[in-house]
């Protein structure tokens, strides 16, 4: 096989840190290149330069052997290179159609357009429907639109940012299928993932970066997952160990809560019933938007619920706000880390009085005492390695890893009965996800209840005691984790069955 | 009180031409939004064009000039507001504040040697019989060529945005500026480009009321009519037909309550004076009430974009 794109000593460097440092290497035609790397290892300026949206200061590229320079977007789709983007590249308010037309250089007229979509979709075994708005379609479908925008283009290099973070595992089936129906037909893809199995599954070859430099090419299929992790991150990783320990009392007692959506894009929550144990991690599954939000939200009191629906240590909560519920030791981390979790443009410190002031003795008479509040900050930064020059800087300066791993730590630290944490490592590299795991096992094993909701299964079996899924605003009963396998998981999660259809 | 002297016919009439200058400001303020930018300055690109379209008025003796200027005048206005707020990202709330004062303040020095002069007015399109039809003729037929530019550009606004690649891409541009810059598309641009417009048709409403409604330039004319358009906008939750619809709704509350003022209502003067104003509130309420959270607003609206990486 002879290459498609090469790359040769591509750097670029922003203030204060080189993203991409002398990177070279081929992506061979027909053949389905792995790129690898932590947060920040320079994979993401690396694709946006292919892409065009990124100029690099030094290095060439060169597509079939010619040279390859594009200075925008258009210039890459008309030379055949289409991307699959991770997020920022939808319009919930506009049609499907709608959507693929922006993607387009020179789209047809939107009737034409429709039955493209729908002979492209059929074809590949992506149903879609384009007359509906993107906002009310699911993350799969979601990404359907995105895939098929770039299919109609014909690409010859397809990058694929990041794409099964958000699919139940019969997506990513599917998804998988149809790569490997393109690569077969002469595409080229560059995949970018986290997850290693995937890649071992669906690669062919691999490159690894670390701090913006190549730090070598493998095989994936002939590689372990334990290596590549190894090689990805340079220090050895060791998986979270669960403390064990029988299950106590009952902390939480959920009964029958329903609630109206929070938005126009919401899921209402429908009869949502479980019991968390003390010592114990519950694991609740689903595809985004199906009433996590919602579920958080009623847990955390942000949205008040119907009288006698949430009860912690035998006290009714249900009618409490989110303070009163801290004061009690029911403590929750919501998924988005800026503006929810944490006040963007405030300091470390004053992020971390805002949940901790109750809990953590920072009160005097309705006075806040900083001194206090910049120890609490110090603690969290010291005790889960956050890095950051000092509890000073803006919440905003972090990275996604380190302010998640802040957030996480500031609940933890303020001894909670139960903690409910709603995506605790989206979007986080290895070894902070592996940090943040442990530190919920370990609150779990000192007897609180925890409860992780994520869309991320690996890491739910991983430490989660019982798996309940989330579908459609209904919770499924909790099962064991030890009793599951992927594929159970898999029909639990639900919504997937009519387009296993379609793919047989 | 005697409500024989109001006349269906010169009411709908009279109607059209007082909701003109709000439904052209409107409509250029809901294509801004569209592209994702608030700019509440409306009432001071209004003035301006108001004031700029009177002196060329005066000057040339030709009121197409005049509209013309007025049209300038009130797309440099909103180019200022652009290079503050796209390039020099500053807030759009307090730069649209400022640019309503700014315009107050710079027409009243512009127009100081042009009080109490009437401008020649526009003639109205004459279509022989047509025009004398009863009700149809003066309703329909009988109006200046201003008011049918104000509805073509409805229609043509609407086919903009509904039917053509530009549409789509600004409208792209208001629902979320890193998808569409991620696509390749140029945000700063298109939104130069719609906040242009937007000022060209403040400014045409502004000389609108210079140059027909009134005709004579006073200090501060515009008397809040940019503010009512910037409420018509969110009335018409963002979508042409319904803009002319709002303004046609205002401007026939605002000729409704002169004609009982006339025929001898007794309300006080004050309430009338008062009452388009607190329909607006009342209509912005109910839509605000039945629309829920967010609405048909677009989704990056008001929100600065800076191309980081």
């Amino acid at each position: 096989m002879t290459a498609l794109l090469e790359l040769e000593g591509l750097t670029k460097a922003y203030p204060g840190v080189v993203a991409n440092d002398d990177v070279s290497f081929a992506i061979a035609r027909g053949g389905v290149h792995a790129l690898l790397g932590e947060n920040g290892a320079g994979k993401s300026t690396l694709v946006k330069t292919i892409y065009g949206l990124v100029k690099p200061d030094r290095g060439r590229m060169r597509l079939d052997g010619y040279p390859f320079a594009p200075t925008e977007p258009r210039e890459a789709r008309a030379a055949g290179v289409a991307m699959v983007f991770q997020h920022f590249s939808l319009f919930d308010a506009l049609s499907v159609a709608e959507n693929v037309a922006l993607g387009m250089e020179t789209p047809p007229p939107i009737r034409d357009l429709a039955r493209r979509i729908r002979a492209v979709s059929e074809e590949y075994g992506l149903p879609l429907d384009p007359a509906r708005r993107v906002g009310d379609l699911s993350a799969g479908e979601r990404q359907r639109v995105e895939i098929v925008r770039c299919l109609l283009q014909e690409p010859r290099l397809l990058i694929m940012d990041e794409p099964t973070s958000v699919l139940t595992p019969q997506e990513v089936g599917i998804l998988f299928a149809t790569l490997r129906q393109l690569s077969a037909q002469g595409t080229s893809i560059l995949y970018i993932s986290h997850k290693l199995e995937e890649i071992r599954a669906l690669c062919d070859a691999a490159t690894i970066l670390r701090g913006g430099r190549v730090v070598g090419g493998c095989d994936p299929r002939e590689t372990s997952a334990a290596e590549l992790a190894e090689r990805m991150v340079g220090a050895k990783l060791s998986a979270p160990k669960a403390g064990g320990g029988a299950p106590g009392d009952t902390l939480l007692r959920v009964e029958a809560l329903s609630l109206p959506p929070l938005s126009q894009f919401g899921m209402p929550l429908r009869e949502v019933s479980f019991e968390l144990r003390a010592g114990e991690v519950l694991g609740i599954g689903g595809v985004a938007g199906n009433g996590q939000d919602e579920l958080l939200a009623a847990l955390s009191g942000e949205r008040l619920a119907t009288p006698g629906s949430v009860v912690f240590e035998g006290a009714d909560v249900s009618r409490l706000g989110p303070v009163a519920r801290r004061r009690a030791g029911l403590l929750t981390g919501p998924e988005e880390r800026l503006g929810h979790a944490a006040a963007p443009d405030m300091t470390l410190t004053e992020n971390a009085a805002l949940t901790g002031a109750a809990r953590k003795g920072m009160l005097r008479r309705g006075f806040l005492d900083w001194g206090r509040a910049r120890d609490f900050a110090d603690e969290v930064i010291a005790r889960f390695d956050v890095r950051t020059p000092g509890a000073g800087v803006a919440a905003r300066s972090l990275s996604g890893g380190n302010l998640q791993k802040f957030v996480i730590g500031r609940e933890v630290l303020q001894e909670p009965r139960v903690l409910v944490v709603n995506q605790p490592t989206w979007g986080v590299d290895a070894a902070a996800a592996g940090a943040i795991r442990q530190a919920l096992l370990d609150l779990a094993a000192g007897g609180a209840g925890v409860i992780v909701v994520s869309q991320d299964l690996d890491e739910l079996l991983e430490i989660s005691d019982r798996f309940a899924a989330l579908n459609a605003g209904r919770l499924g009963t909790p099962v064991p984790t030890a009793e599951l396998t992927m594929e159970r998981v898999g029909l639990m999660l639900g919504g997937a069955h009519d387009m296993e259809a379609t793919h047989a | 009180m005697d409500l024989s002297a109001i006349s269906p016919t010169l009411l709908v009439a009279s109607l059209m031409v007082a909701a003109t200058p709000i439904l052209l400001a409107a409509l250029g303020e809901m294509v801004v939004e569209k592209a994702g930018v608030l700019n509440l300055g409306v009432e001071g690109m209004m003035i301006m064009g108001a004031v700029t379209g009177f002196v060329a008025a005066i000057e040339t003796g030709s009121p197409w000039a005049g509209f013309l200027a007025a049209a300038i005048g009130g797309a440099a206005m909103a180019l200022l507001f652009g290079l503050l707020t796209q390039v020099l990202l500053s807030n759009q709330v307090a730069t649209g504040l400022a640019l309503t004062l700014f315009g107050l303040g710079l027409s009243a020095l512009i127009g100081q040697g042009y009080v109490g002069i009437k401008a020649t007015s526009l003639g109205r399109i004459d279509l022989g019989a047509l025009s004398d039809l009863p009700f149809v003729g003066r309703v329909v037929f009988g109006h200046d060529p201003i008011v049918y530019l104000s509805l073509l550009l409805v229609l043509g606004v609407w086919a903009f945005l509904r039917f053509t690649r530009a549409g789509l891409i600004l409208r792209a541009v208001g629902e979320s500026h890193d998808a569409a810059h991620a696509l390749g598309y140029h945000v700063r641009r298109v939104r130069m480009l719609a906040i242009a417009f937007g000022g060209a048709c403040a400014g045409l409403g502004g000389a609108y009321l210079s140059l027909v409604r009134v005709p004579q330039w006073t200090e501060g004319m515009t008397a809040g009519a940019g503010w009512i358009a910037l409420a018509i906008v969110v009335f018409a939750s963002w979508r042409a037909e319904r803009v002319l619809v709002g303004a046609y709704l205002f401007g026939g509350i605002t000729v409704l309550q002169l004609n009982l003022q006339t025929a001898g209502a007794r309300v006080p003067v004050e309430l009338l004076s008062a009452a388009p104003y607190l329909v607006t509130i009342l209509v912005l309420v109910l839509i605000s009430v039945r629309a829920g959270r967010g609405g048909a607003a677009p989704a990056d609206l008001a929100r600065p974009f800076h191309a980081s990486t």
